[in-house]
């Protein structure tokens, strides 16, 4: 590895960095105007042009605010709380791929550059593990505040966290099978890059049988997976602390919930995670399931540099479908009860996960082996 | 190999360091008198020991052991500690002086043994490729393949502790019991 190797690593993790830092205020933005919308009011419109810059206002506004100790927290914990939030939600998305690899030749070596913060070859052992270390800010700060609500709050945090978790490393166990039969190098894999690959080209060659139907549909996980997703999907909300499963932070009975006593600068990272979180849960639904920035390039239409971004185009596409059903959720369901929560992770999601597992693992292995016994 | 030679390799500074770092925090668990930091310092050795096994390329391990331990064990341990009681502040109960010499002849033998039967094992082999990751196919087949059966015996060791568990944790219902929870 020399200097050039290196800058290229420093630069694509500064890339992947940036890009949550952008999407960020404008999924907040979005999210805000959507909610206006179906809820049939206008939303910020005073900062900007459509009050596109109404978050960046906001942040400003937040880093400016007094820092608020309150007398009865604990200090070192308190201010640990919300970079445990914060971390975990940045780390999770160095995993996942943003666009098709670039090749550049650079003093006549040539370089391949995956867009992605870093590919693991455990990726997805890595995004289960992030996923789980979330649960400590809201722990934390739950406890560390002194104070009631947050720390019920904090206990609610930790239950629910633990029962989707399960649901939601089983509906990527599934997704992990399916793709180990469809790798052409054969073999699973637990990188996303490699999950990614896997789901290029169209249907035809999975189920020639099908027809000429079958070459134009893609080969996502989608379609053979969709229950999969679905669990994914309803787990990832969960995991995200969002409506209609936010009891984390349910305004009428806990005032804020775990972050009660938070305010200024840190109530602004725990904002930030929120968001980057729902983010980074959504590319991962578009990468596992959605074919990740598999499309077309227009490679004979556009010019070179245009046709190499349409991979990260079509992720961003598929990400923000994905964001739009996390806010169409929210605006549409109400919250739910907390006994109709555990009842559906437990009695509803992780049987309903385990019973696909085993249909998955069933049928994959029927159609590399044959029937047993015949 | 003199001590000197090895700490010219920057690589075993960053040892040094996380090693050092996971001895602390270990001592502090058992130290601290407030279960929470116990607890909290209990994840800063889990996570030593996984940067540990990262910079031996065990990606595997490391990242199974942060998922586990941190992210599903001390979790747990944290919801026990908030639904039974959670004290901000430190609970001189928590330290035992008494048990401090035992604790410190069992410690010590641990470590003997351990080291021990480690250095009878490996003697100065050196981990040859450390840099490249090990794959998930070359683990996974050692795991099911040629270690298949301690593999499925601990499987079965864990289902037997989950069920004598749900039994220890569950009792029977009493009939009156049973009708009153009938009537509600």
């Amino acid at each position: 590895m020399d200097l050039i190797d290196f800058g290229l690593i420093v630069l694509r993790v500064v890339a992947t960095f940036a890009l949550l830092l952008i999407v960020t205020p404008l999924n907040i933005w979005a999210e805000r105007k959507l909610l206006a919308d179906m809820q049939n009011r206008v939303g910020p419109d005073r900062a900007g042009p459509w009050g596109l810059l109404q978050s960046f206002a906001d942040a400003i506004k937040l880093f400016f605010k007094e820092q608020v100790l309150p007398t009865k927290a604990e200090k070192w914990m308190f201010l640990l709380a919300p970079v445990f939030a914060v971390v975990p939600a940045f780390l999770l998305f160095m995993v996942v791929p943003w666009g098709a690899p670039l090749t550049f030749t650079i003093d006549g070596v040539e370089r391949v550059v995956p867009l992605q913060g870093t590919d693991l070859n455990v990726g997805v052992l890595f995004v289960l593990a992030m996923s789980s270390m979330a649960v400590y800010a809201v722990v934390l700060a739950g406890w560390s505040s002194g104070s009631k609500y947050p720390l019920l709050g904090g206990v609610r945090a930790t239950a629910q966290a633990i029962s989707y978790e399960a649901a939601l490393g089983l509906a990527i166990v599934a997704v992990v099978l399916y793709s180990s039969t469809a790798g052409d190098s054969g073999g699973g894999t637990l990188s996303l890059a490699g999950i990614v690959e896997r789901q290029s080209g169209t249907l035809e060659a999975v189920l020639p049988q099908f027809g000429a139907i079958t070459q134009f549909i893609p080969r996502w996980n989608l379609i053979p997976q969709f229950v999969a997703f679905v669990i994914f999907v309803i787990a990832a909300i969960a995991e995200t602390n969002r409506a209609p499963f936010d009891l984390v932070e349910a305004e009428q009975e806990l005032v804020g919930g775990f972050h009660t006593e938070y305010s200024g600068s840190k109530f602004l990272l725990f904002f930030l995670a929120e968001y980057v979180n729902i983010f980074s849960m959504s590319a991962l639904a578009a990468t596992l399931f959605l074919g990740g920035w598999n499309g077309p390039t227009f490679d004979s239409i556009l010019p070179g540099f245009l046709s190499a971004a349409m991979p990260t185009v079509w992720l961003l596409i598929k990400t923000y479908v994905i964001v739009f059903v996390f806010i169409w959720v929210r605006a549409t369901l109400p919250r739910m009860r907390y006994d109709q929560l555990m009842t559906l992770g437990w009695k509803r999601l992780i049987p309903g996960a385990l019973g696909w597992l085993i249909v998955s693992a069933l049928v994959i292995g029927i159609r590399r082996f044959g029937l047993p016994f015949v | 190999m003199t001590f000197a030679d090895w700490l010219s390799d920057p690589v075993n500074w960053v040892y040094l360091a996380i090693g050092a770092a996971v001895v602390a925090s270990a001592f502090r668990v058992v130290t601290s008198q407030n279960v929470v930091h116990a607890a909290l310092f209990l994840v800063a050795t889990l996570a030593g020991t996984a940067a540990l096994f990262l910079m031996m390329s065990a990606e595997f391990v490391a990242w199974t052991l942060v998922l586990v331990y941190i992210g599903a064990v001390i979790v747990l341990f944290l919801f026990g500690i908030m639904i039974t009681r959670a004290p901000l502040n430190v609970e001189p109960g928590l330290d035992n002086p008494k048990a401090r010499p035992l604790a410190a002849v069992v410690s010590l033998g641990l470590f003997v043994l351990l080291a021990y039967t480690s250095l009878q094992a490996f003697g100065s082999d050196q981990l040859t490729d450390v840099g490249t990751p090990t794959d998930t196919v070359t683990l996974a087949e050692s795991l099911i393949v040629r270690f298949v059966l301690p593999f499925e015996i601990v499987g079965f060791v864990l289902l037997a502790a989950l069920v004598g568990g749900i039994t220890i944790a569950r009792r029977d219902l009493t009939p009156v019991e049973e009708e009153e929870r009938g009537a509600v």
